[in-house]
C-alpha cells in the first residue's frame, strides 16, 4: 500500500510538471546561478581537493561527534551561553515558549533556519500570543503567503514579482511595483520596525566551531546580523550535526558554502557569535540561548552506511542541479528538507514507511553527488533506503513480477510458448490493457502493450 | 533552567559511533577523479592570490569593483578628511554615528556633523536614525574583497550594520592574503579571550530572492566604502 503521503506526492507531481510556467520560472532562476557557480568553482586551484578536504572535516566531526559537542559546549557557557540539550522538537519548542512567557516577549524576529522549520517554531509561539516574523527577504515572502519555503536557500524562488507585488500590496498595503528594488526596499521598511520592536530573535546556524564555542551564521541580507545585535535575548537552533573542530575550519567551508549554495565566491555576511554581550562590549543581546537539536539525528548517525548524509552543510546545490527537483518543485516534497538531499534524509528523521517513495523519485543520473560539496553519495544513499524499505516491507507483486521475468530468462522455450499462445488473442489486447489489475495499471497506463510479431524472430532464424 | 537531554543524547551519540564508518564514502564516485592531493593546505586550493603586496591591492580594487563596494586609497589623514567631506555632500549625510578610534577620532570634527560616540553607551536601536556609521576593522582580505570585524574593532554588533552607509577605515597594512590568514590573525590577536561576535562583510547588504535579481540594501547597509589610509 502507498502511503497518504506517496500518493500525495504523485498528485502534485503530476499537477505541477504540466505547469509550463512553473518550469519556466525554475529553469530561470536557476540559469544565472549556474553560471556564477561554474565561474566561482573555476577559480579554485583545485576545487576537487577541496570538495575531498571539506568533507574529511565533516567526518573527523561527525565521526567523534560527542567530544566535539562536550568542547563547543564548555567553551560556550564559560562565556555566559545557556546551552540546553532538546532531544526532539517538542523540546526544543517547549524551551523557546517557556523562555518567551518568562521573558514577557510579544515580538520575535527571526533569521532564516530550516532547523525552525524542521520542529514547526512560529505556530505554537503564535498560539501563545507572539507575532513571529521572518525577516530574510524570501522566508518573508513565503509566510504572508502561508506557505512553507520552497527552497531550502531560495524559499520564495518559485514566486515571480508579479505576484509577490500582488502580495505586498494585499497584505502590506504598499503602493504597485514590479520593481524587485521597491519591493525589497517595501519589505525592509516593513522589518526595520519589528526589529526595533522584537524582545526576542532566534537565528538558526551553519556551523558550530568546536574549538572556539562559536556558531556560525551565513546570509546576504545582513538580517541574521540584526537579530543576533537588537533584541535583548539571542535564541539560536542548532542540529547537533552541525559542529565542526576547528575555527580555521571556515577558512574552507565558508567559501565553499557559498559557492555550492549561490554561486558567489563568499556570501555578503559571515558572522561568528561565541556569547551574550561581554563586560568590554557596547551592544548585544544580554542572553545568549544555544539548543542543540537531535530529533532523530543520532538515528541518521546510527546507520553507518549513509552516516555521510549528515555532513550536509544546507547549500541547497543538490536541489539545483536535479532534474526531479526542477520538474516537480519544491512543495511537492512536503517536507522541511527538498530534492535529493531531502530524500535521502526525510526517511530516517520522519519514517521509512511514509517515506520510501522520495527515493523513488529520482533518476538516479548522480548529478547530485556530483554536485555536493562535502561529497555526500547522495544518489547510492537513495538507492539503499529502497533496499531498506524493501528489506523492511517487501512488495510481493514486484518481487512475483521479478520471479517471473528470472523464469523467462532463464527458459525462453515458455516465452515462446506464451506469445503462440497469445497471438490469436492480439485483437484483444486493448481490453487485456483495461482489466489489468492495480500495481500492473501504473505500468500499462501510460504505455501500450506492444504487439506480439506475426513471426517471431527464432522462427524466422530458422527457416532462413 | 536544565541544561535537558544532556546525557541521553550522549549516550546515544556514542551507542550508535561504536560501529565505524567508511573513511572514503564516496567510494562510488572515486575512480572519476584523479586521487586528490592531501599534501596542499587550504590555502593552496582556494583562489590564488598574487604573493606582492601591489597585487593584493589590485585584487582587493578588482573584487571591491565586482561586489559594489565603494574603495578609496589615500595618503595622509588631510586626503582621508576630503574623500569624507565629498561623500558627506555627494550621499547628503546629515549625522553620523562611530566608536573612539585611533584611525577615527582626527576625522570627525572636520565633518561638522551631529555625532554620537557608540562608548556613549546609546541604546543600540537609537543608531537607526544616523545617515552614517564610521569604524574601524581587524583586516581587509584582498582574496574576497571582505573586511574582517569583531565587536572590538568595528563598535560593537550594531554600528556596522544598522545605519544605511557603513564606512571602514583602516591602513595598507591591515590587508591580508586570504582567507587562512584572517583566521591566523584571529588565533593571535584574540587567543583565548574572543570578542563575542567575529565578523566578515563582503559588500553592501544584498539579496536575490526575487527571481534571483540582485539589489542592494536588503536590511544591512545599502552602501559600503573602504578608505584605505596611508600614514605616509
Amino acid at each position: 500500500m502507498a502511503s497518504l503521503f506517496a500518493t500525495k506526492f504523485k498528485v502534485r507531481a503530476t499537477q505541477i510538471t504540466a505547469d509550463l510556467d512553473h518550469r519556466a520560472n525554475i529553469r530561470t532562476a536557476l540559469h544565472s546561478y549556474e553560471k556564477a557557480r561554474d565561474e566561482k568553482k573555476g577559480q579554485y586551484q583545485d576545487w576537487e581537493a577541496a570538495r575531498e578536504r571539506a568533507s574529511e572535516i565533516k567526518w573527523e566531526a561527525v565521526n567523534h561527534l560527542d567530544s566535539y559537542l562536550l568542547e563547543f559546549v564548555s567553551k560556550l557557557t564559560a562565556r555566559g551561553t545557556k546551552v540546553f540539550w532538546a532531544g526532539n522538537g517538542q523540546e526544543a519548542r517547549d524551551y523557546i515558549v517557556a523562555l518567551a512567557k518568562e521573558r514577557n516577549a510579544r515580538t520575535i524576529i527571526k533569521s532564516k533556519s530550516m532547523t525552525t522549520e524542521e520542529i514547526h517554531l512560529n505556530d505554537l509561539l503564535q498560539k501563545i500570543g507572539c507575532e513571529v516574523v521572518e525577516s530574510d527577504l524570501g522566508e518573508f515572502i513565503v509566510q504572508l503567503r502561508d506557505e512553507a519555503p520552497y527552497h531550502l536557500v531560495f524559499p520564495a524562488m518559485h514566486l515571480t514579482r508579479h505576484q509577490i507585488s500582488d502580495l505586498f500590496q494585499q497584505k502590506l498595503h504598499s503602493a504597485p511595483s514590479e520593481n524587485p528594488e521597491d519591493l525589497t526596499m517595501i519589505a525592509r521598511r516593513e522589518l526595520r520596525l519589528k526589529y526595533l520592536q522584537a524582545d526576542i530573535g532566534i537565528s538558526g546556524a551553519n556551523f558550530g566551531v568546536a574549538e572556539t564555542g562559536m556558531i556560525s551564521i551565513t546570509e546576504n541580507e545582513g538580517n541574521a546580523r540584526l537579530t543576533t545585535a537588537l533584541p535583548k535575548i539571542h535564541v539560536a537552533l542548532m542540529g547537533i550535526e552541525k559542529v565542526i573542530p576547528k575555527l580555521s575550519d571556515l577558512a574552507l567551508l565558508l567559501p565553499m558554502l557559498a559557492t555550492a549554495g549561490t554561486g558567489q565566491q563568499i556570501t555578503c555576511y559571515n558572522s561568528m557569535f561565541g556569547g551574550p554581550r561581554q563586560e568590554d562590549e557596547v551592544d548585544g543581546p544580554e542572553e545568549f540561548h544555544l539548543i542543540l537539536l537531535d530529533n532523530h539525528r543520532t538515528q541518521l548517525l546510527a546507520d553507518s552506511e549513509q552516516r555521510d548524509a549528515l555532513h550536509c552543510i544546507r547549500c541547497g546545490a543538490c536541489l539545483n542541479v536535479c532534474p526531479i527537483f526542477r520538474n516537480v518543485g519544491g512543495h511537492t516534497y512536503d517536507t522541511t528538507y527538498q530534492g535529493p538531499i531531502g530524500s535521502v534524509i526525510t526517511p530516517h528523521l520522519r519514517g521509512l514507511t511514509d517515506w520510501k517513495h522520495l527515493s523513488e523519485a529520482s533518476s538516479l543520473c548522480g548529478a547530485c553527488t556530483e554536485t555536493c560539496p562535502v561529497k555526500i553519495d547522495l544518489h547510492h544513499h537513495l538507492l539503499q533506503n529502497r533496499r531498506n524499505a524493501e528489506k523492511k516491507e517487501p512488495n510481493l507483486s514486484e518481487q512475483f513480477a521479478f520471479r517471473a521475468f528470472a523464469l523467462l530468462a532463464r527458459y525462453p522455450a515458455i516465452v515462446n510458448w506464451l506469445a503462440r499462445v497469445g497471438r490469436p488473442f492480439l485483437p484483444f489486447a486493448k481490453v487485456v490493457d483495461a482489466m489489468m489489475p492495480a500495481p500492473v495499471r501504473a505500468w500499462t497506463s501510460s504505455r501500450d502493450l506492444p504487439a506480439i510479431a506475426r513471426k517471431s524472430f527464432r522462427d524466422y532464424w530458422r527457416e532462413r | 533552567m536544565s541544561d535537558g537531554k544532556r546525557d541521553e543524547i550522549l549516550g546515544r551519540i556514542r551507542e550508535a559511533l561504536r560501529v565505524p564508518a567508511p573513511r572514503d564514502q564516496s567510494g562510488h564516485s572515486s575512480g572519476k577523479y584523479p586521487a586528490p592531493d592531501r599534501s596542499k593546505t587550504v590555502r593552496e586550493l582556494l583562489p590564488a592570490v598574487p604573493a606582492d603586496a601591489e597585487g593584493r591591492l589590485a585584487l582587493f580594487r578588482e573584487k571591491s569593483i565586482q561586489l559594489k563596494t565603494d574603495f578609496h586609497v589615500v595618503k595622509g589623514t588631510e586626503s582621508a578628511s576630503a574623500i569624507l567631506k565629498k561623500l558627506r555632500d555627494d550621499c547628503g549625510w546629515t549625522s553620523l554615528a562611530s566608536h573612539h578610534h585611533s584611525l577615527i577620532d582626527p576625522l570627525i570634527p572636520s565633518l561638522g556633523l551631529e555625532t554620537v560616540f557608540v562608548e556613549e553607551r546609546l541604546e543600540p536601536k537609537s543608531l537607526e536614525r544616523f545617515s552614517v556609521g564610521i569604524t574601524g576593522c581587524d583586516a581587509l582580505i584582498a582574496q574576497t574583497g571582505s573586511i574582517l570585524v569583531t565587536s572590538r574593532s568595528a563598535g560593537g554588533r550594531t554600528l556596522s550594520v544598522l545605519p544605511p552607509h557603513h564606512v571602514v577605515i583602516a591602513t595598507p597594512d591591515q590587508l591580508l592574503p586570504d582567507l587562512p590568514s584572517a583566521f591566523e590573525l584571529l588565533y593571535s590577536k584574540y587567543g583565548d579571550r574572543y570578542p563575542s561576535f567575529v565578523g566578515l562583510i563582503t559588500g553592501p547588504s544584498r539579496t536575490g530572492d526575487i527571481e534571483r535579481i540582485l539589489v542592494l540594501g536588503a536590511h544591512g547597509p545599502r552602501d559600503l566604502t573602504i578608505v584605505l589610509v596611508d600614514p605616509a
